[in-house]
């Protein structure tokens, strides 16, 4: 960890970018960027918003565990079990304080599609009585609405449609704009007395757009809907505070923040964790055991059940400090350049149609594009033999890509880690896909 | 990157062979690629062979997809049409070893004959390098065969009756 402190000594200036000597030091730090792909090519990753690649710290940070401290956690009395307990906890106050929440208001989850279920499932056990009557906030009766947004990844819709079908409620959405962005001019409409729970991506994973979350927040307080934030996109990329923002709920995973797989993290206001009924049930989560019945923990440990994720979880912690000690607003300003660059690189292809804000303002370095008599399969297939890796096909959002009337696109995605010479390498690549195809100049 | 298109494989893409949707038809079936999106619906009719062994008498599809999905189906089409229902699915046998080759032409495609049956499916081979790609070459494969075994089962019933 030592490295990241030695580079906040000749780090950016408040509200700065990385620089490039700072670059230049947050790639060391990333063993998997160095390696060649397809017969030595230098690799060019543009597929951080599929999953982002991993800092040594968080490498060393599982295998220590692992190697000096792995046991069971809350529960033993001896040294290691205790040390176990404590990295573990440690882990949930460094992710945690990443998002500007106490401890006891997140939630392990295997990843950020488990945190979004977790929520859906609670909302259908708390209609099925569970939870008593303080879970009753949670119930859904038919005429209740959910909404969702036509931009969502399928992670936070189908646990939607699946909760509306479970409970009679009905399931609404707000549509999208041509340029990628929610339409807002139906909030007040689509958002209503009936709605009780409002879920939307804080960015998109295909448009890289970024909502205006303050306006959904407001609509759902004037009606009394439950918001729950797909943090996803935005918590590895942008300076996030969950309270600022005012969300009841927020998912988002390890993986994509340069942490491990098979770990995530759910925000939930404290009033609402605790009169929401459990979901997974099973040992760690309980209070009071007999033959008949079970009393429950408090949030967050009632709502992970069974052996935990530690050392993930660890990992997770220490991409976490890592990003926070780089400073979000450092790497977010940085990502901001680069998503210009991506734009301008789309733009300067002719044949290549954007999908989604062609304006460099609140979106992500996340840009897809279709190009024109070439399928996205084959672009990637075009730009891997470059060595530039960027992930085609729906990205799981399949109502949005019918919304743009195209079955797949391709998408370069940035992260902290990018540098202008790999989008230089990628636009060169893009330039080549018609041509390759025999198609027009 | 070439051996993965080759020319034959871009011009079948193309100018796909059997693209359409015939008027008569005994099954239709409509197959996906969840991972990407590619669709492929393919209709087909079952004729009496001279042996009396059902043939394919008549298969057309139409799909959208990426260059190695619609070349393949079009390739697919033209090694089948007219083929007896047993050795359109042989073929697709020997198509699936061919994708499972990991890019080096299995010993038996040396064989002429065989090489033949398959005709341009042949040149595929290059696919199997890539294994993201093999379900791409699958996709319409994978729907005669589904397309065909239903109208097999099903004409098989007629006679019994």
């Amino acid at each position: 960890m030592t490295d990241t402190l030695d580079r906040t000594q000749d780090g950016p200036t408040p509200g700065g970018t990385l620089g490039a000597a700072e670059l230049a030091a947050v790639r060391a730090d990333f063993p998997l960027l160095q390696r060649t792909v397809r017969d030595g090519r230098p690799l060019v990753y543009l597929d951080s918003a599929a999953t982002s690649q991993k800092p040594e710290v968080v490498l060393d940070a599982e295998q220590d565990f692992y190697a000096q401290r792995n046991a069971a956690v809350h529960r033993g009395a001896h040294q290691l079990a205790e040390e176990a307990t404590e990295a573990f906890e440690t882990a949930r106050t460094q992710v945690a304080s990443f998002v500007g929440v106490p401890d006891d208001e997140l939630v392990w989850t295997p990843n950020a599609t488990a945190g979004l279920n977790l929520v859906a499932y609670a909302m259908s056990n708390a209609t099925l009585g569970r939870g008593g009557a303080a879970a009753q906030r949670f119930a859904l009766r038919p005429g209740d609405e959910i909404v969702v947004t036509e931009a969502e990844h399928h992670a936070n819709l189908v646990p939607w449609q699946e909760l509306a079908a479970r409970t009679g409620a009905t399931l609404r959405w707000l549509g999208v704009e041509d340029d990628g962005r929610i339409r807002l001019d139906d909030l007040d409409t689509v958002v209503g007395e009936r709605t009780r729970v409002l879920a939307f991506s804080h960015a998109s994973n295909v448009t890289g757009a970024v909502a205006p979350v303050n306006r959904f927040v407001a609509r759902a307080r004037e009606v009394g809907a439950l918001t729950v934030l797909d943090a996803c996109q935005s918590v590895p990329h942008l300076p996030v505070d969950l309270p600022a923002l005012g969300v009841d709920f927020a998912a988002f995973s390890g993986h994509k923040m340069l942490g491990p797989t098979g770990v995530g993290a759910l925000y939930g206001r404290r009033e609402l964790l605790e009169a929401m009924p459990p979901v997974t049930t099973g040992g760690s989560m309980v209070e009071v055991v007999t033959m008949a019945e079970t009393t429950y923990a408090p949030p967050p440990r009632r709502f992970e059940a069974g052996t935990q994720m530690v050392s993930q979880a660890v990992g997770m912690g220490a991409a976490a400090t890592y990003l926070a000690e780089l400073g979000m607003p450092a790497v977010a300003a940085h990502e901001t350049h680069l998503a210009g660059l991506l734009l301008d690189a789309v733009a300067s292809v002719p044949g290549v149609r954007l999908i989604g804000p062609a304006e460099n303002r609140d979106r992500l370095a996340t840009v897809s594009f279709v190009v024109d008599g070439v399928h996205a399969h084959d672009v990637g297939q075009v730009l891997d033999d470059a060595g530039v890796a960027v992930r085609v096909g729906h990205h799981c959002a399949q109502p949005l890509h019918r919304r743009f009337g195209v079955a797949a696109t391709a998408r370069a995605s940035a992260a902290v880690y990018t540098t202008d010479e790999e989008i230089a390498v990628f636009r060169e690549a893009l330039a080549g896909v018609r041509t390759f195809f025999g198609l027009g100049d | 990157m070439e051996q993965l298109y080759q020319q034959l494989i871009l011009d079948h893409a193309k100018h796909p062979a059997h693209r359409g949707a015939q008027e008569a038809y005994d099954v239709e079936v409509h197959h996906v690629n969840p991972t990407c999106g590619d669709e492929v619906t393919l209709r087909v009719r079952l004729d009496a062979g001279e042996s009396g062994a059902p043939v394919i008498g008549e298969l057309t599809w139409t799909g959208q997809g990426c260059s190695i999905s619609q070349a393949s189906a079009s390739v697919m089409s033209q090694a089948v049409s007219g083929q007896p229902v047993e050795t359109a699915l042989a073929l697709s046998a020997d198509f699936r070893e061919l994708m499972d080759s990991r890019g080096v032409l299995p010993e038996k495609f040396a064989d002429d004959a065989l090489a033949d049956g398959l005709e341009d499916a042949v040149a595929f081979v290059g696919v199997a390098r890539y294994p993201a790609r093999i379900k791409c070459a699958l996709l319409g494969w994978a729907a005669m065969k589904d397309a065909v075994a239903q109208a097999a089962a099903t004409s098989g019933q007629e006679d019994r009756r």
